[in-house]
């Protein structure tokens, strides 16, 4: 006999089940201990009532199957996991810190705190697609901010791993979800597609910038639909004080087509910390929601739609490459063969979007003089420079971005610059190989042996040494 | 414990030998052998030897239509190759090979497992678990939670919950699979010497009992010299070019 009941003061497995902490729609949540971990455990049991719903059944059972899989920050730390024939139950590390829903009740917030928000939940977004797991169900009281700073998930019931059977899928024919965050195609009963977690993250800004729910809080199936063919309130119409950065990349979230929104959590961090490289369309500068005509036209559309296929899941997708160039002059032989190798792989690999960075070099001693022997800001000069490097690429404005760093140490910037923003890969150029580099270590060796992702080390001869060589012979 | 399931092998001996090794190497402490071991492939006496040997005492092998069929010589209901390949196995075995293939249970129970070849709710008719509704005439047909057969040479995972029906999902190779308690789960395991879902290699299947967990399992082998050997044994060219595109 199945026993899901669990009070107070019972020990199961060794834990000690202590005070009762929440009680939400598919758990029971209590304070536990276990001799041999140090700190409070979170028990967490599935709330079983009279003609229960099958639902948090199989959603618990979800839980169970992926929840042990996961590792990082970002997700609570499984101690273990009970027999769910006999005694179901999930231990887990009591994470210190809040859920965002206080914060959401604050709303509306400063643009630039929902952006910082925005970078922390996709960061952890980041993470958990990494590790091929959908989240199905982002809003506020999911999520909890650690008191070290990472976003960090808490609830799997809806969560669906690519690699493991979709035990709700193929189970029920609703749509699942929380109504003002489910994604269109989770309306649609499509489940494999990991950019509804951008969707609902695009709500959960919306709703922190404006105050107000994007689709209101659809209590029918018939009202859920409604986000298939009518576009929210632009979020600027709300309140002015939001940059049209901000409500551009809100707005893309939100996009019907998922093929319209960012691609990727990296991508939508990006945006989030590079304001200056998201590209404005007229998404920006809405300032009313579609007219009525169009809105009915997009109904007929939606109602004329054949069921979802489900979405190949593409994990290598919507990358991010970082080029570092050196404009030094004496080395333009370099960065020439940095741009043919980015062509190659902006050639071989399909929606890339480029982010092309140049170090401006500060003393550690002297003051930094923003203007060069001609007056002109040295910033601006190299931006200048950046873009003209950059544009035998052709690339479109939304696929890259430029970006001129002060640092005292390249590789740093480079570095710093690379890991903040996800990119996916790095390419940089190497000089040549002197005896004055092998004691003095170079930015591309550095670059090479400290970053978080796979790096391309482009090599060139100077066309200067050649000369010197032939004519030495 | 870690249990490996070894299914239509059809006297492929490179084909298993790779996957022996394999799961050697995940440190199997159990063989299971779900039958099929001759047929189509020119090793049948080295196949029956290695599983007699790796089955040991407490012997864990089903009986496959292939193996019936080779062990009387008569094939019954099966196309021009298979039945070519089954006059010949009979030939090439000697009457205690036969005898042993003859007398191999149809079904085994084993705590919460049922091994079987083919759908196992009248396993002697043999017949395919090919979708939803195969895979729970299966599983109504035991009290076991775990069922393990092959007989159709792709892999497939079915799950099914009290007073549902079965579903089907594709397994990704090498990725477990936790096999939640609440629910009945069949386990249709790949073919060890002809897969048949175009990936040429060797598939078996390994069960971490302890942990509750079932991986599908890809091995690449030699399969120049398995072809080689079928072509040189007179056997249907078609049966040794099949294993160069898993078809």
């Amino acid at each position: 006999m199945n026993r899901m009941e669990v009070t107070p003061g019972e020990t199961i497995d060794g834990y000690l089940v202590g005070e009762q902490l929440h009680v939400g729609g598919m758990a029971i949540i209590f304070r536990a201990s276990h001799p041999d971990i140090p700190g409070p455990v979170l028990f967490k049991v599935p709330k079983i009532q009279d003609g229960e719903d099958p639902t948090v059944i199989v959603g618990f059972e979800m839980e169970m199957m992926i929840l042990p899989r996961l590792s990082g920050v970002h997700v609570p730390k499984v101690y273990s996991v009970g027999d769910y024939a006999s005694r179901p139950y999930i231990a887990m590390e009591f994470v210190q810190g809040d859920t965002l829903y206080p914060t959401f009740e604050r709303s509306p917030l400063p643009p630039m705190e929902v952006a910082a928000i925005g970078v922390k939940v996709a960061t952890a977004l980041i993470e958990l697609h990494k590790q091929k797991v959908i989240h199905h169900d982002i809003k506020p009281s999911n999520i909890m901010i650690r008191d070290t700073g990472e976003a960090c998930f808490i609830d799997f019931g809806l969560s669906r791993h690519r690699e493991m059977p979709d035990l709700l899928e193929a189970e029920f024919r609703l749509p699942m979800g929380t109504a003002p965050y489910i994604s269109p195609e989770q309306v649609r009963q499509n489940r494999a597609d990991p950019r509804s977690d951008i969707f609902s993250l695009g709500v959960l800004l919306y709703h922190l910038a404006t105050g107000e729910r994007p689709f209101g809080l659809p209590r029918s199936q018939q009202a859920l639909k409604t986000r298939l063919w009518r576009d929210p309130i632009p979020p600027r119409k709300i309140r002015k004080d939001i940059p049209p950065f901000l409500q551009e990349i809100i707005l893309r979230c939100l996009e019907v087509d998922p093929a319209k929104r960012f691609q990727t959590p990296a991508r939508l961090a990006f945006a989030l910390q590079n304001p200056d490289a998201v590209l404005l369309t007229e998404r920006a500068e809405r300032m009313n929601r579609d007219g009525i005509i169009t809105a009915l036209r997009r109904w007929l559309r939606v109602r004329a739609l054949p069921p979802p296929e489900p979405q190949a899941y593409a994990p290598n997708s919507g990358s991010i490459v970082l080029v570092a160039v050196n404009l030094d002059e004496d080395l333009e032989y370099l960065a020439e063969a940095v741009r043919v190798h980015t062509e190659r792989v902006l050639g071989s690999s399909g929606d890339v979007r480029l982010a092309c960075v140049n170090v401006l070099k500060l003393s550690a001693v002297f003051v930094h003089d923003p203007f060069d022997a001609e007056g002109r800001n040295i910033h601006v000069q190299r931006l200048v420079e950046l873009k003209d490097w950059a544009r035998p690429l052709g690339l479109a404005t939304d696929k890259i971005s430029f970006h001129v760093l002060e640092h005292m140490d390249p590789a740093e910037a480079i570095l710093e610059f690379a890991s903040k923003n996800h990119a996916d890969q790095i390419v940089v150029g190497a000089k040549g190989r002197s005896q004055m580099r092998r004691f003095l270590g170079s930015v591309s060796s550095e670059v090479a042996a400290r970053a978080p992702c796979s790096v391309t080390l482009v090599r060139a001869t100077d066309p200067r040494s050649i000369k010197q060589e032939a004519s030495a012979g | 414990m870690r249990i490996a399931f070894i299914s239509d092998i059809h006297a492929n001996r490179e084909a298993l030998d790779a996957c022996i090794a394999h799961a050697r190497r995940q440190g199997v402490d159990r063989w299971v052998f779900l039958g099929d071991l001759v047929g189509y492939g020119a090793d049948p006496v080295y196949v029956v030897d290695k599983v007699r040997e790796l089955a040991g005492d407490e012997s864990f092998v089903v009986k496959g239509n292939h193996d019936a069929a080779a062990a009387s010589g008569v094939a019954d209901h099966m196309n021009e190759y298979a039945t070519a390949a089954i006059t010949w196995t009979y030939d090439e075995l000697d009457e205690d090979a036969r005898d042993y293939l003859r007398t191999l249970p149809m079904a085994i129970e084993d705590e919460d497992r049922l091994y079987v070849h083919a759908e196992a709710n009248r396993p002697d008719d043999w017949r395919y678990v090919t979708d939803g509704s195969s895979a729970e005439r299966s599983l109504r047909a035991t009290e076991k939670r775990l069922t393990f057969c092959g007989h159709i040479h792709v892999p497939q995972l079915y799950h099914m919950a009290p007073q549902k029906p079965a579903i089907g999902f594709k397994p990704q190779n090498g990725a477990p699979v936790p096999l939640v308690a609440s629910r009945k789960w069949l386990m249709v395991q790949g073919a060890v010497g002809q897969p048949r879902d175009r990936n040429p290699a060797a598939a078996y299947g390994l069960l971490d009992s302890k942990r509750n967990e079932m991986s599908y399992l890809r091995v690449p082998y030699d399969i120049e010299s398995a072809a080689r050997k079928i072509h040189a044994a007179g056997l249907p060219q078609l049966l040794a070019a099949r294993l160069f595109i898993g078809r």
